[in-house]
């Protein structure tokens, strides 16, 4: 076991080098600069300026030259700075992160806590009412837009009823407060934040979990241990759940690198400083440090997070063993 | 985006009567859609850094609340020698936050990092029309310039940095971008990134202390849900779309608590012609296309009438504008004749108008992320369809619209706005030399009598002969119709009403700001 990680984890150099030079590349194809952001249609600029600008950041070299000098700073896990703000873009990154993360898996356990039960009574109870208008009522939380569901969220609970506080993670006097008292008003500003994120979900993995969950009920096993006489709560939450749990786990390891990742329009709605906010400013600035920094650390995620699903996997399901 | 503008500016009110004598106190905070970049004076050239910038720091000189230059830091000047050299005296009792005084070294110094080829600053032109800066004493400055530049004079009012903190730093890095040391009428306190921004009075501001304690810049990007927080009252103010400030906003609830404010824009929007397109060449198709396009009903349908037609380059806010050039009436039938005099007939009757068996058809150009512009560009669509004109839109987003299409000069027709600054020089946009790639002048203009009338007002200094050049200037571009000129939108904003000694002026609302205030009873979040 130990051998196969280890052999999975130097794969992942090469892969992650590649996933940099592609990412790198692409980038750079996009038409402008992140000098330009500040130059560009500002009656003020003149040209000098600009191409002075672009020097200084040293733009003006081959792709290729930029990008090895990118990779060798990289490898000392030194990301560069914004050219935005000339702050460190690791550092940008940082101090986004944790409202990001912290939102995504406050979300993914409520998303969990509400589906799999869900998706466990649908499959037992098949073609009842309760299947049936789970089944509705999570898809037209999949299907509603995310920004409209929180604009009306807002409006109603935020301003109509004033039980919770429109947008943003803390409120102003939020330097004023006790520790717990700092807890309990970012516990506050997420409820709607953290309810949005879910609920859209829910139908993904309610889904899942009614699907696997039928596909087990139906095995021979199951039909021995009704046969055995054992009653239906050891049937059903012994035998076939853990089973039925398995696809699960996969599940979990993929949304390892989504905790990172924040979406942009929730973002922007709710007014959270996340990192999907952050990325999509980069991008749209030609902000390269900041753009591959991130690149970099969701690639990894991903690749860590795969590698996480596969080991949890086998060690979990007994008939599939890797490195044999 | 911000609305107190890129040079906000302050202004002492001393005409108080005793029974609202204003209280200190209380807390403003208002809400912009992006977080700043840097507080580094020089380098901060995003609407929100600027706006913060404004608060902390100040300027030689600085525009009133009618729009005419007054002193800040430098309480007079002199102009000598036709321009050549401008003297600024000095205030002397002025200090930096940090205790220490201002003096015409923190001048040198700001004009000598302007001028450093290292500082990526994008202030650098107007400078760099300087001769020589010399320090006559401690409060006195000497500028000699190239040649006489008026603009020159405005340019002043760059925000001085402090040199005692800020020599041998390098601006990019330094920590000063993120605690900055000012003279303005509010000290930094605290930046939390991608949040908020908050400032507190400077109690020793040489004007005087102002009334209000603290300034909160939050940042929410989503004008929607900064609508939401206006009405929950945890922002006291914002700028408002259209559509907010003449339907969203008419509710009792709001009528109560809030006061609307409405003035002009320091800036237009326009349909750029590429003169180097055959189809533009003419002048009759120009006319003919701003006779086709009715302006007003842009404004009406676009703006909710909250704007004025543009008439030429200037606002009509502006000394320099002309109120004589009178906007082109909507008539569908002269601008059919034009075409028909230009050589443009439907001669195969498919309904577009042609000429050598080509239809009249071109695209016009906007960018991703405005609405305005796309609704203009579709009103303008079926205006030209009227008059046998083929217009397609495209919309691209902005880093591919400006590298790939503007500077490339590869379009026929773009719809852009440009901000204004307070001085009129638009040299950089008009002058037949600017037009390289990058450079204002991208459709190409060129009109010998209109370089001369440029240079002649950038060299002039008396107000009264500039005026006269650029109500030429004006005339000539609004016969020529270089661009398709459309719309000087209105500034709309709304803000609670606990605000008082507020004064809407041509400059705006946030020229005063010192001397707003709260009444005791009104105030909310008492300082600890």
């Amino acid at each position: 076991m130990l051998r196969y990680i280890t052999k999975r984890i130097l794969q992942l150099i090469p892969v992650l080098i590649g996933i940099t030079i592609i990412s790198f590349i692409v980038i750079h194809l996009a038409p402008g600069k992140p000098t330009d952001m500040a130059s560009q249609l500002n009656p003020k600029v003149s040209q000098e300026a600009r191409e002075q600008l672009e020097k200084i950041y040293g733009l003006d070299k081959p792709i290729y030259i930029q990008y090895i000098s990118w990779i060798k700073k990289v490898a000392t896990f030194d990301f560069g700075r914004s050219f935005v703000d000339g702050r460190p873009a690791i550092k940008k990154i940082l101090e986004r992160m944790p409202i990001t993360v912290l939102i995504n898996v406050l979300s993914i356990i409520l998303i969990f806590f509400v589906a799999i039960p869900l998706g466990i009574k649908s499959a037992v109870r098949r073609g009842s009412v309760f299947d049936k208008t789970s089944t509705v009522f999570v898809f037209i939380m999949f299907a509603a837009p995310g920004f409209w569901l929180a604009l009306l969220l807002m409006s109603f609970f935020g301003v109509k009823l004033g039980w919770v506080p429109v947008s943003g993670i803390a409120s102003l006097d939020f330097e004023n407060f006790s520790i717990l008292g700092k807890i309990l008003n970012v516990g506050h500003h997420l409820i709607l934040p953290v309810l949005v994120a879910s609920l859209g979900s829910l139908a993904g993995i309610s889904r899942y979990m009614r699907q696997s969950m039928l596909n087990v009920i139906h095995q021979d096993y199951i039909r021995t241990a009704w046969a055995k006489g054992l009653g239906e709560k050891d049937i059903l939450y012994k035998h076939a759940l853990k089973n039925a749990l398995l696809p699960i786990i996969t599940i979990i390891g993929l949304s390892i690198p989504g905790l990172l990742s924040g979406s942009v329009i929730f973002e922007t709605v709710f007014n959270i400083p996340g990192m999907g906010r952050l990325m999509v400013e980069a991008v749209f600035s030609r902000d390269y440090n900041v753009v591959m920094c991130g690149l970099v650390i969701s690639a990894l995620l991903t690749l860590l997070g795969n590698l996480i699903a596969d080991v949890a996997y086998s060690y979990a399901d007994p008939r599939i063993r890797y490195g044999r | 985006m911000g609305f107190f503008l890129l040079s906000a500016v302050f202004f002492l009110n001393t005409a108080f009567s005793d029974e609202d004598r204003p209280d200190f106190g209380g807390m403003f905070v208002t809400a912009g859609i992006g977080d700043a970049r840097t507080l580094v004076p020089i380098l901060a050239s995003d609407s929100a850094s600027g706006e913060i910038v404004g608060m902390i720091f100040n300027g030689l000189v600085k525009y009133d609340k009618d729009i005419k230059l007054t002193g800040d830091l430098a309480s007079s000047w002199e102009i000598q020698n036709d321009g050549l050299t401008i003297i600024f005296h000095l205030r002397k009792n002025v200090k930096w936050h940090d205790g220490l005084p201002f003096t015409a070294e923190d001048v040198k110094f700001t004009y000598e990092k302007l001028i450093d080829p290292n500082v990526p600053t994008p202030y650098s032109g107007d400078f760099k029309k300087i001769k020589s800066l010399e320090i006559i004493d401690s409060h006195t400055v000497k500028v000699t310039y190239i040649e006489p530049f008026s603009p020159g004079l405005s340019s002043w009012g760059m925000a001085v940095m402090p040199k005692h903190l800020l020599a041998g730093e390098n601006l990019l890095l330094t920590k000063f971008s993120r605690h900055p040391i000012g003279t303005g009428p509010y000290n930094f306190k605290r930046w939390k990134t991608g949040q908020r921004i908050d400032l507190v009075s400077n109690h020793e501001y040489f004007e005087h202390r102002p009334y209000i304690d603290r300034y909160i810049y939050k940042i929410i990007p989503d004008i929607s849900t900064m609508f939401l927080e206006l009405q929950t009252k945890t922002i006291d103010s914002m700028g408002l779309s259209p559509l907010q400030y003449k339907r969203l906003t008419d509710t009792p609830h709001f009528k109560k608590n809030y006061n609307k404010y409405k003035y002009p824009s320091f800036g237009y929007t326009y349909m750029a012609y590429n003169h180097e397109n055959e189809l533009f060449k003419d002048i009759r198709v120009r006319q003919a296309i701003n006779y086709a396009v009715d302006k007003q009903e842009i404004i009406d349908g676009v703006l909710l009438g909250y704007g004025k037609i543009c008439t030429g380059p200037f606002i009509p806010e502006s000394w320099a504008y002309n109120e004589n050039v009178r906007p082109f009436p909507f008539d569908t039938n002269k601008a059919k004749r034009l075409l028909k005099e230009a050589g443009w007939s439907d001669t195969d009757g498919n309904g577009y108008i042609d000429k050598k068996g080509k239809d009249f058809a071109f695209t016009i150009l906007t960018n991703q992320g405005n609405d305005l512009r796309i609704k203009t560009a579709e009103i303008i669509q079926r205006r030209l369809k009227g008059v046998g004109i083929k217009v397609e839109i495209r919309v691209l987003e902005w880093a591919v619209f400006l590298n790939e299409f503007v500077n490339k000069k590869r379009f026929e027709a773009i719809i852009l706005g440009w901000g204004l600054s307070r001085d009129p020089d638009c040299y950089d946009i008009w002058h037949s030399s600017k037009t390289k790639p990058g450079e204002f002048n991208f459709i190409g203009y060129s009109n010998p009598d209109c370089d001369k009338l440029l240079e002649e007002g950038r060299r002039t200094f008396d107000i009264e002969k500039r005026k006269e050049i650029y109500h030429r200037i004006q005339e000539i571009l609004y016969e020529e119709q270089p661009y398709l000129f459309l719309y000087v939108p209105d500034a709309l904003v709304s803000m609670s009403n606990r605000f008082k000694g507020i004064k809407p002026e041509p400059i705006g609302l946030g020229y005063n700001f010192i001397d707003w205030y709260v009444p005791k009873a009104e105030q909310r979040y008492k300082s600890k």
